[in-house]
């Protein structure tokens, strides 16, 4: 399968008042169109800031980034926003929802980046909150769902737009086990039946175990080679 | 863009609720800053209106060369002749000349509001005066009659002032006066003074001197040539005015004062206010980086959250600029103040909260919000997105 997402030589430094410091050194590192990617890695490793780099958050102080065969360390931040847009959904541990807004509202969101319809929108929010199991939920605001709920209204808004890319950052981290279950089930869902690459940051071994592939960080390099994984 | 500005602003605005009380800091202080703003203005602007409403271009009014108002000038009897005579004076139907040899004194009497005594003029006016005036007309009771101590009081001085109704006795100089009319005069200046007989004032004054000499022209053409005349008579020393430029000039040192006072306290209340919408506007931001940061990760741009953020802090602003100027008409506008006028006598006006001076209002209170508004919502649009994401 072709590789969707690819790093070459890939540096990154942080500047601390006067200290640089090196994040990412001189990473390589390839991902298969459809594929479950785990991201692990102790604390200050370096996973978010791949993520970052490879859902164009974030620039390489040096090196390469490909995603679905465009080149995206040399844009610019508002080139950035757009290719994000089009191209990638995101899952955050704290689901980010907007507190004001409703289900319905929040998943519209990335819509409102296209030039679809009103009608064409709220069919497509319906048909997102119908694969993450919440479209009798469409009219609630954030504060009334539980945490496995909001973050699956975070996951319907990260599909609505059909993006290339799924990036999750600790998306099981605020749930409890059972929960957590149950979104890792989503998520490797959407990536068997619906054809999606999700690359995930992860603490948890479990978590990782429903991924297809492991990558292992360890101060900013990649420690072992892909690990299959068991799930 | 522009569907992304109206989502985030909608946003904005309906999180508003969640964060009440920073946001009435921007409404409150700029709705302040305004109704002080317009309420100084409305006072020049109506002490403004009642001196422009006073006189008229086919009046002039003569004075002691180099005097600048009728209290420090002085005009002998002999000159008021000449004064009178001169061409261009209009004649009654008795070919006398129409005009007014006049004195002021300043009586002090009781304000109703605070019972304080407060300076009031009192005019001595000759027997031409209605004729000079017409505008001048009894409201109740009678007009006052030559030789007898008796005054008539102007409308707004009445209702300023206790003890000149309708049969009051005023004393002043040892001498006991009677009220025995009410007057009107278009609100102009006049409305604020009490008027008698010019030589009875005189005699109780023990004065021979008159200050001022109004005089009626045959138009307003020809003053020109009243003017050239009197000035170039080498027994006469006098300035020669038309009424209203007169006026003008009575109303300039104040009007600018006042103007001073609405700009420079309004000024130093509105840098305030600026600093109020600053700090409301920089902790609306950092209450939402999470929500902004998330939105740009989704892919919006940074230009609608810098004009989600501007127009949050102008719809605030506008707000307190309809509340100010609203409060400000309400409370104020037609409101009956005093205050010290050339003559060091009081004059009555009425505050006029005119519809520019609203507009001037909320216009302030944009730019106050404007500047309110943009470096919050630059550095809303400048945190970096991975930055803001991990902060929160």
């Amino acid at each position: 399968m072709s590789a969707i997402v690819s790093l070459r030589n890939v540096v990154k430094t942080y500047t601390r008042g006067k200290q640089t410091v090196e994040v990412l050194h001189n990473l390589s590192l390839e991902i298969a169109q459809g594929d479950f990617v785990a991201l692990m890695g102790p604390s200050g490793s370096g996973k978010t800031t791949l993520l970052n780099l490879i859902g164009g958050l974030d620039r390489p102080t040096s090196g390469e980034v490909s995603v679905a065969g465009e080149r995206i360390d040399s844009l610019s931040s508002g080139q950035l926003a757009k290719w994000r847009a089009r191209n990638v959904g995101f899952v955050f541990q704290f689901y980010n929802l907007m507190p004001m807004l409703t289900a319905e509202r929040n998943v519209e969101l990335p819509l409102l980046l296209t030039n679809l319809s009103g009608a064409q929108r709220r069919q497509n929010v319906q048909a997102a909150l119908t694969v993450v199991g919440l479209a009798d939920r469409a009219k609630h605001k954030p504060a009334e769902l539980s945490g496995g709920q909001a973050q699956r209204v975070a996951i319907a808004r990260a599909l609505v737009a059909d993006p290339t890319l799924l990036v999750c950052d600790e998306p099981t981290g605020d749930l409890d086990r059972a929960t957590a279950d149950d979104i890792l089930h989503l998520l490797q869902m959407l990536n068997r039946d619906h054809g999606k690459t999700i690359v995930m940051v992860t603490h948890d071994p479990k978590a990782a175990e429903f991924a297809s592939h492991q990558l292992h960080l360890d101060k900013g390099q990649l420690v072992e080679g892909d690990v299959k994984a068991a799930a | 863009m522009l569907k992304q500005t109206v989502a985030i602003t909608a946003m904005n605005l309906r999180s508003i609720p969640q964060r009440v009380g920073t946001s009435w800091v921007i409404v409150i202080g700029i709705a302040v800053t305004v109704a002080v703003l317009v309420s100084v203005l409305a006072m020049v602007a109506g002490f403004s209106k009642t001196l422009a409403n006073t006189g008229r271009p086919d009046r002039a009014i003569v004075l002691r060369g180099g005097s600048n108002a009728e209290l420090n000038s002085t005009i002998s009897r002999e000159n008021t002749v000449t004064i009178m005579d001169a061409p261009g004076v209009k004649k009654d139907a008795d070919a006398k000349p129409i005009a007014s040899a006049e004195m002021v004194a300043v009586v002090a009497l009781p304000q109703r509001r605070t019972g304080t005594a407060a300076n009031v003029t009192v005019r001595g006016v000759g027997t031409k005066s209605p004729l000079l005036r017409p505008e001048i007309r009894i409201v109740a009771g009678r007009m006052f009659q030559p030789a007898v101590r008796e005054l008539i009081v102007g409308r707004s001085a009445l209702t300023q002032f206790a003890g000149v109704d309708i049969g009051s006795h005023i004393t002043f100089r040892s001498t006991d006066w009677t009220v025995v009319g009410e007057f009107e005069s278009n609100g102009d200046a006049h409305e604020s003074e009490l008027m008698g007989d010019i030589e009875t004032v005189l005699s109780a004054f023990r004065r021979n001197l008159f200050q001022s000499v109004t005089v009626l022209l045959e138009s307003p053409d020809a003053f020109a040539h009243y003017k050239d005349v009197l000035t170039t008579d080498p027994t006469l020393t006098v300035d020669v005015k038309r009424e209203p430029e007169y006026y003008a000039e009575q109303s300039k040192q104040l009007s600018k004062l006042l103007n001073f006072l609405a700009f420079g306290v309004g000024g130093i209340m509105a840098v305030g206010a600026i600093f109020g919408a600053l700090n409301t506007m920089y902790s609306a931001v950092s209450a939402r980086a999470l929500e902004i940061a998330t939105l740009r990760a989704i892919g919006f741009g940074a230009a609608p959250v810098v004009v989600s953020v501007f127009v949050e802090a102008l719809l605030l602003s506008l707000l307190g600029g309809l509340v100010g100027a609203l409060a400000a008409w309400l409370m104020f506008n037609g409101n009956t103040v005093n205050t010290l006028g050339a003559n060091f006598t009081q004059v009555v006006f009425h505050l006029t909260v005119t519809p520019h001076l609203l507009l001037s209002g909320i216009v302030w209170a944009c730019v106050i919000g404007a500047l309110g508004g943009l470096f919050p919502a630059i550095r809303a649009a400048r945190q970096p997105v991975a930055t803001a994401l991990r902060a929160a």
